[in-house]
């Protein structure tokens, strides 16, 4: 909003450190997310040597999408966590207040914040991973060099409607005390609906529609799609837009909300 | 003149409760109920009172983050509600039991970024650094992740923290919660030489009255949301129904003085304890005693703080 970029890259680059410093968790996860990807390549494996061209991917297409999957787990935080537990518990905590009077938009600097994370997600648990499945798999990497660019844009926006979700959820805690029941509902929903299970084109019809009413998909199914469609253009463009458009949405719900919280509810504790 | 203006300040909570029936029950808690004071620049202002007072609810008023339910409010001229991001550059808030750090980084990095927050020019944050890095004796802790911190450290960094962007007003409240006697003590220090050096205006809270001795020229005392007392400590000494006392060794044992305007609470030997309403002077009662006593010995007990207080929270 401001031209306070230099801010912004400030806070960012301090998103990423924060978690660069625990290496160990990293590793741990990178393990993670490779064995949930092998376990989850064999069970695609298994069902295409069945249903061969199921929901209009080949089996090669269909493993791209699991390890694409697993690269954006962490990045756009399809388990929650991260800012929706801080942010919850800081305005139980009260320790909002403190963040309340920064001079900076609590939603800009949360976003900046957010960004730096999954930047540091991407490159580690989400690349790592990746590189262990094309390895071990035949994976259908696109062969133009311009179709990784717009994947990567799709990964960007990704991030920010994943940002977007876990921040309204977070600032649910201005109203409810307690919103650990939500996060499991959410994190239930984003997993099921954003297609990391299994890719939203093999849902049945009705489903399906429910599905791409929902801003989850732009999470997995859409930044997928736009790396298994080499066509560039016709069909990519239009699934950007849906995310941009469910990135601005999403947004300007979380400043207002915020608007309301400041100044409706009573920042908590003494 | 003044830099903060209080008139008439009222908030309310309303607090939902389960009640016996299986209904809810809307109860209102009046935190704060009319307070009125003004504070001038470059004053050190302890804020005290029991616990649940409205305290804390009055510092979250006058930074902005909490909006009162009725009554007016300024701090260097602006309404902090309404212009909480205008007036944050111009205030510095610490809450003794939350950290405006980052939990993470190494305090050398929360630096950095609040200077960014504030916008302080590049060699003013570096002054200001070196300035409070050496007063709050930060060096060895630059480099520490903030969770690696002890409470007394992680008090000074979010000091410090508070301090970088030059804020003509500070509110701290209870800042010298937890900490150990040496650490209250170089805390204490620091703050009066932050008031007499650069001028700052303080306000703080707290349950330990030394603080109060120590950096306050004047006093407010708050019960339940109500300014019970506003004035200078000698002044508070003298209110509540405090008394001073006279210590008087005789030449002999004898049966209890009489004195006019005084009553012997204590005879040991000697020696006896006469108290006296600690708003008069002992000088006629000091004449009194030598004229119809052999006297020794003589000295005056101020009333120390602490009975004052208790008196007050008891009238209140
Ligand atoms: N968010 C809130 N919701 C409901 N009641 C509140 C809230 N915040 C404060 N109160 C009530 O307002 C009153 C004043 O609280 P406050 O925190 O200002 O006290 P305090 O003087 O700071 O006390 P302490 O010395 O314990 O810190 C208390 O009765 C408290 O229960
Ligand atoms: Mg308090």
């Amino acid at each position: 909003m401001t031209p306070r970029v230099g801010l912004y890259a400030a806070v960012a680059t301090r998103g990423f450190r924060r978690y660069s410093t625990y290496r160990a968790a990293t590793l741990a996860g990178i393990f993670t997310n490779t064995v949930f990807g092998v376990i989850i390549a064999y069970s695609f494996i298994a069902l295409w040597d069945q249903r061969p061209s199921l929901g209009g991917y080949g089996q090669a297409q269909a493993l791209t999408f699991v390890w694409v999957a697993q690269a954006l787990i962490m990045p756009v935080g399809l388990f929650s966590g991260g800012i929706v537990d801080e942010l919850s518990d800081r305005v139980r905590s009260g320790a909002v207040a403190i963040d309340l009077h920064r001079p900076i938009p609590l939603l800009w600097w949360r976003f900046a914040e957010d960004a730096g994370r999954a930047a540091y997600h991407f490159l580690t648990r989400g690349l790592a991973p990746v590189l262990v499945g094309s390895l071990l798999f035949d994976l259908a990497w696109p062969q133009r060099v311009s179709t990784y660019g717009v994947f990567l844009i799709a990964v960007a926006l990704a991030i920010g409607v994943g940002f977007g979700i876990r921040f309204l959820l977070g600032l649910l805690a201005f109203w409810v005390i307690d919103v650990r029941g939500f996060v499991v509902m959410l994190t239930i929903t984003q997993v099921f609906f954003s297609g990391m299970v299994l890719p939203l084109v093999v849902f049945p019809d009705a489903l399906r529609t429910l599905a791409e009413a929902l801003p989850f998909r732009c999470l997995v199914q859409i930044p997928a799609d736009v790396l298994l469609h080499e066509d560039t253009g016709t069909t990519v463009l239009p699934l950007l837009g849906i995310q941009l458009l469910w990135l601005v949405a999403l947004l300007v719900a979380g400043h207002l909300l915020t608007g309301a919280a400041v100044r409706k509810v009573v920042v908590q504790g003494g | 003149m003044a830099v903060i203006e209080v008139t008439d300040l009222r908030r309310t909570f309303v607090v939902r409760s389960k009640g016996g029936r299986l209904r809810r029950e809307r109860r209102e808690v009046v935190a704060v109920d009319g307070v009125s004071f003004g504070i001038d620049a470059g004053e050190v202002v302890g804020f005290i009172g029991p616990n649940g007072a409205g305290k804390s609810t009055t510092i979250k008023m006058l930074t902005g983050i909490l909006v009162p339910t009725s009554g007016r409010l300024h701090v260097d001229g602006l309404d902090p509600s309404r212009r909480r991001t205008e007036l944050a550059r111009r205030i510095g808030v610490v809450f003794g039991h939350r950290s405006g750090l980052w939990w993470d980084l190494p305090l050398r990095d929360s630096f950095a970024l609040l200077a960014r927050i504030y916008d302080v020019p590049r060699d003013r944050y570096r002054t200001n650094l070196a300035t409070l890095v050496e007063l709050l004796d930060l060096a060895p802790l630059l480099d520490v992740p903030v969770r690696q911190l002890s409470l007394g450290q992680r008090m000074r960094g979010d000091i410090a923290a508070a301090l970088l962007h030059d804020p003509p007003i500070l509110y701290l409240d209870e800042p010298t919660i937890g900490l150990d006697l040496i650490s209250k003590a170089r805390l204490r220090d620091f703050l009066r030489d932050l008031n007499a050096e650069r001028g700052t205006t303080i306000m703080l809270t707290t349950h330990d009255l030394v603080d109060i001795e120590h950096i306050c020229r004047r006093v407010m005392v708050i019960d339940a949301g109500r300014l019970v007392f506003d004035g200078d400590l000698t002044a508070l000494q003298r209110v509540g129904g405090a008394t001073r006392t006279v210590v008087v060794d005789l030449e002999t044992q004898l049966e209890p003085v009489r004195v006019p305007g005084t009553t012997v609470t204590r005879v040991e030997g000697p020696r006896q304890w006469l108290s006296f309403p600690a708003h008069s002077s002992a000088a006629p009662i000091v004449s009194a005693l030598a004229a119809a006593y052999d006297v020794v010995d003589l000295s005056i007990q101020e009333p120390a703080i602490e009975d004052v207080i208790r008196l007050l929270y008891a009238a209140g």
